[in-house]
């Protein structure tokens, strides 16, 4: 069960940011509170166990990427990390999740505050049709009152940028959100997402849905978010885990099998499924 | 975390993040966003309970005041004289009975086949039109089509009648079964007709063998729900059946029927017959309720028969 | 002998290769059926114009717009305005939609977002047997057990507390415009109930879950993502509605109390287009006043088709059915 944190504990983060994960004894019971860890976490729709029992430490402030085939687990594991897994009818968890070190599903924890501190964007871009581009931007502000219009503007600008969207669409943002090209709404769910301002995005197959010019986009937008916030993309894509992230973790069949930094998950992979599924051998 | 904007300056109203507080909510606007949420889910539930409240009274009452009142008697006799104790609706249900009767023989062959037109040749003009009328004509209210019908059967006829009644409440089957049995047939699949035709079935044949028997129970649900609702019909009766103290068989003169039986005993002065309208209700009810558990037998015999 | 096509079983004789007389009885059976197609338009031409030359006299002899205008209701006299029946049918069917729209929104919102959908199922049938109680038991029910139940509790609760507004003056009868309106919005609730929820299951779920995701409570959700989405069907839904009370009958016409007048106080009395139809029908003694009665008729009918055509568009610009 601890075979993962081997080899997270004994390489170097591929990055220069200063934190890089947490500290673990071999019984899970001392963590430094940092980062997000998932204790023996079980998920399930009615009676069908989808997740066996997840034990895994996600460094912050850098991007972890979930692959495996469909139907492992991958996406339901993201969606209990922020809460919305739940939304599905029956569907419920067993164990924890713990988000700097506070259990987020304990009875105290609401899920609205969890899914502000961490966002979510979609596989299909999903911007609300009934808002024009900067309502979809500061929709998400709204809920907490921020009125004044000079701080939306302010907010809408900056998160536009951070999302590479602005110059496309500055002098037009009273048009629908649902005007926009597949990539350019991708790009301002990313914006909405960003501006709440969260500490961890999570990407449910971001790009899976675009043609391969907003796909570079996005991966190019993910290398400039990832010194500010915590990334957790799922995809389908080895490749591309490969290229933006720093870690990878590979399920299967609702189990965590690896978890390593990414150089060394595919070029020296410690399980056989593993080794299998980036080779190519099944999917 | 979070707590610096990306250009390194605190970002006002951040606070820095200490295990345990962080998820719990504080401050006034969270609060009054979890206590609004809260106040408008609670409406919305109570708003179920206020709308299913009349349901339960008129029911209830139906049957506190009605109960007693159904026996046999009530079934087999026709109306009392005035001041007389006893007597019965039978004559209405009889009537009632009668001028569906008559009107299914208008509405059912005209809706029928206008229906198999528009649900095989959907985008025709004639069809996306006609569509549009049968729409207006279901919006119409029943009285509108009781005046019509007066002044084509009554007035040339110089007197209420059977046939009158029959024809107003025939009208307004016929843009109902128009509709059900459009929407019926255009949910049959393509590859029915193709299979048929494919095997050298001529197209006429086709649907009337092979397609309305497919979309037969969907057709029947449709037929029956008109009939419910034109049982309860009164207003467009009330001149042109009119109503009739004794049981009458005949196409040409007036006809009792339960719903204008129950109005006329309901608004009298009589104590006694305010007792009757009950019964009367509570017979008009449990026969339309039948009608559509009918309904609802029939749709689960064809998904039984699907699967 | 049969043959099984798709699981029907078709006669063999049927399977029969004829060229010429195929096509041609195909012809003919497009036309058949064409015919009785048609003949539904012609249905609502022919009612139109029967209603129209049926009212000609009482619109010659009275002038349209002075008909239309006029406040007093005499047959006896032979003055006949229909305004008292006009502003009567107005004000039930409007009040009725005030009362219901809430009720039936928020009834629907439940049903969609909230409810579990065992608990949809079972409720959704009650609605429906709401909608198919006849009028006339209403209206029984109006008469015996509301209007006590107005005359007694509601009205003079409305008249200690809002007696200020005008609305909420005078003697509290049971029997009127407040008590005729309570019924109607018991009555056109199914409807708007039906209607609205099932545009609100359109919603799509991916919209809603980016709303949850950016951190909103449920009734954000549903105010900023399911609502605006169902907007077009829910009006439409309303206004369908709006055309059932206009056009409501017996019911109306068994708690309203029948005089022609025009009050502002809703415990008053009043008199509906429907109603009076209904109950002065089989009284007209004279031409004058039976054209009158259909001139009334083919009012209604003009209001109601334009309120439904209306209705219609709406719902079918949400859900593209219609």
């Amino acid at each position: 069960m601890n075979r993962q944190y081997d080899n997270f504990v004994s390489h170097q983060s591929p990055t220069n940011n200063h934190l890089s994960g947490n500290q673990m004894s071999s019984e899970l019971n001392i963590v430094d509170g940092t980062g997000i860890v998932a204790q023996d976490l079980k998920a399930y729709f009615g009676n069908l166990e989808v997740l066996k029992g997840i034990n895994i430490s996600i460094s912050k402030k850098l991007v972890t990427a979930f692959i495996g085939p469909s139907g492992c687990g991958k996406t339901t594991f993201l969606r209990t990390l922020n809460r919305m897994h739940e939304l599905a009818p029956n569907a419920y968890i067993k164990g924890r999740v713990l988000v700097d070190g506070t259990d987020i599903y304990t009875s105290s924890v609401d899920p609205v505050l969890v899914r502000r501190k961490i966002g979510m964007v979609f596989q299909k871009p999903n911007p609300f049709p009934t808002m024009s581009i900067y309502d979809n931007v500061v929709a998400g502000l709204k809920l907490t009152g921020m009125h004044r219009r000079k701080e939306l503007d302010q907010t809408v600008e900056k998160s536009l940028v951070q999302a590479a969207l602005w110059d496309e669409v500055k002098d037009s943002l009273h048009k629908s959100g649902a005007s926009l090209s597949g990539g350019q709404q991708q790009r301002l769910c990313i914006a909405r997402t960003l501006a709440v301002n969260p500490e961890v995005i999570l990407m449910d197959e971001p790009a899976s849905a675009l043609d391969p010019l907003s796909t570079a986009k996005i991966e190019e937008l993910i290398f400039q978010l990832k010194n500010t916030y915590t990334i957790i993309i799922v995809t389908h894509n080895m490749q591309q885990a490969a290229r933006v992230s720093d870690f990878t973790a590979f399920f299967y069949l609702g189990e965590l099998i690896e978890f390593s930094a990414t150089s060394d998950m595919f070029t020296r992979p410690k399980k056989k499924q593993t080794e299998d599924y980036i080779t190519g051998r099944f999917g | 975390m979070a707590d610096l904007a990306n250009d390194g300056r605190k970002v006002k109203g951040s606070k820095a993040s200490s295990a345990g507080t962080e998820f719990s909510g504080i401050g006034f606007s969270y609060w009054r966003r979890k206590v609004t949420s809260g106040f408008f889910t609670g409406l919305f539930s109570s708003s179920v309970l206020i709308v299913l409240l009349p349901l339960l009274l008129i029911i209830g009452y139906l049957f506190f005041k009605g109960a007693s009142s159904v026996n046999l008697n009530f079934f087999i006799h026709r109306p009392a004289p005035v001041g007389e104790a006893g007597g019965g609706m039978g004559n209405g249900i009889i009537g009632s009975l009668f001028i569906v009767g008559l009107a299914s023989l208008l509405g059912i062959p005209v809706g029928l086949l206008g229906g198999i037109f528009l649900g095989e040749f959907p985008h025709n003009k004639l069809s996306t039109v006609t569509r549009f009328v049968a729409d207006v004509l279901n919006g119409t209210p029943s009285i509108v089509m009781g005046v019509f019908a007066y002044t084509v059967v009554v007035l040339p006829m110089k007197s209420f009648s059977a046939i009158a009644g029959g024809f107003a409440l025939g009208v307004m089957m016929i843009p109902t079964i128009i509709r059900t049995t459009d929407e019926i047939l255009q949910t049959v699949p393509l590859t029915i007709r193709e299979a048929s035709l494919a095997l050298g079935v001529p197209y006429w044949r086709t649907v009337l063998s092979v397609v309305l028997r497919s979309a037969k129970s969907g057709i029947v649900t449709g037929i029956l729900l008109s009939i419910a609702r034109v049982l309860g019909e009164t207003a467009p009766l009330l001149f042109t059946s009119f109503n009739n103290a004794f049981f009458s068989y005949s196409f040409t003169q007036p006809i009792s029927s339960l719903s204008v039986q129950i109005f006329s005993y309901a608004i009298s002065p009589y104590e006694d017959w305010h007792r009757q309208a009950w019964a009367g209700a509570l017979v008009l009810v449990v026969g339309i309720l039948a009608v559509n558990l009918a309904v609802r037998a029939f749709s689960r015999q064809k998904y039984e028969q699907t699967v | 002998m049969a043959v099984e096509i798709e699981g029907i079983f078709v006669p063999q004789e049927a399977i029969k290769v004829e060229r010429k007389s195929a096509v041609q009885a195909d012809h003919v059976f497009k036309f058949v059926l064409g015919v009785f197609a048609f003949s539904v338009v012609v249905l609502l031409v022919w009612l139109g114009i029967q209603l129209y030359i049926s009212s000609l006299p009482a619109f010659k002899a009275l002038g349209f717009w002075d008909f239309i205008k006029g406040t007093t209701w005499d047959p006896v006299s032979g003055v006949f305005g229909a305004l008292p029946f006009i502003y009567g049918t107005i004000v039930t069917s409007f009040l009725a939609l005030l009362i219901a729209t809430p009720l039936g929104v928020g009834t629907a919102l439940f049903l969609a977002e909230l409810s579990p959908k065992w608990l949809k199922r079972s409720l959704q049938p009650l609605v429906e047997l709401l909608a198919g109680i006849p009028s006339v038991i209403y209206g029984l029910w109006g008469i015996f057990i509301l209007s006590p139940l107005m005359a007694n509790t509601v009205e003079p609760f409305l008249s200690a507390r809002l007696g200020f507004l005008p609305f909420f003056r005078g003697y509290p009868l049971g029997i009127g415009f407040l008590t005729a309106a309570v019924i109607l919005a018991i009555m056109i609730v199914p409807f708007i109930i039906s209607v609205s929820t099932e545009v609100l299951s359109t919603v799509p779920t991916p919209l809603k879950e980016g709303m949850y995701a950016l951190g909103a409570t449920r009734w954000e959700t549903m105010k900023k993502v399911a609502l605006p989405y169902a907007r077009s069907g829910i009006f439409g839904s309303i206004i369908l509605a709006l055309a059932r009370a206009l056009g409501e009958t017996m019911a109306v016409t068994m708690v309203i109390g029948n005089t022609p007048q025009i009050s502002k106080s809703l415990f008053d009395p009043g008199y509906t287009m429907a109603a009076v139809i209904a109950n002065e029908f089989t009284e007209a003694t004279s031409d004058s006043y039976l054209s009158a009665l259909v001139a009334i008729a083919f009012i209604l009918l003009l209001i109601t088709l334009l309120v439904n055509a209306v209705a219609r568009w709406l719902i079918w610009r949400t859900t593209g059915v219609k």
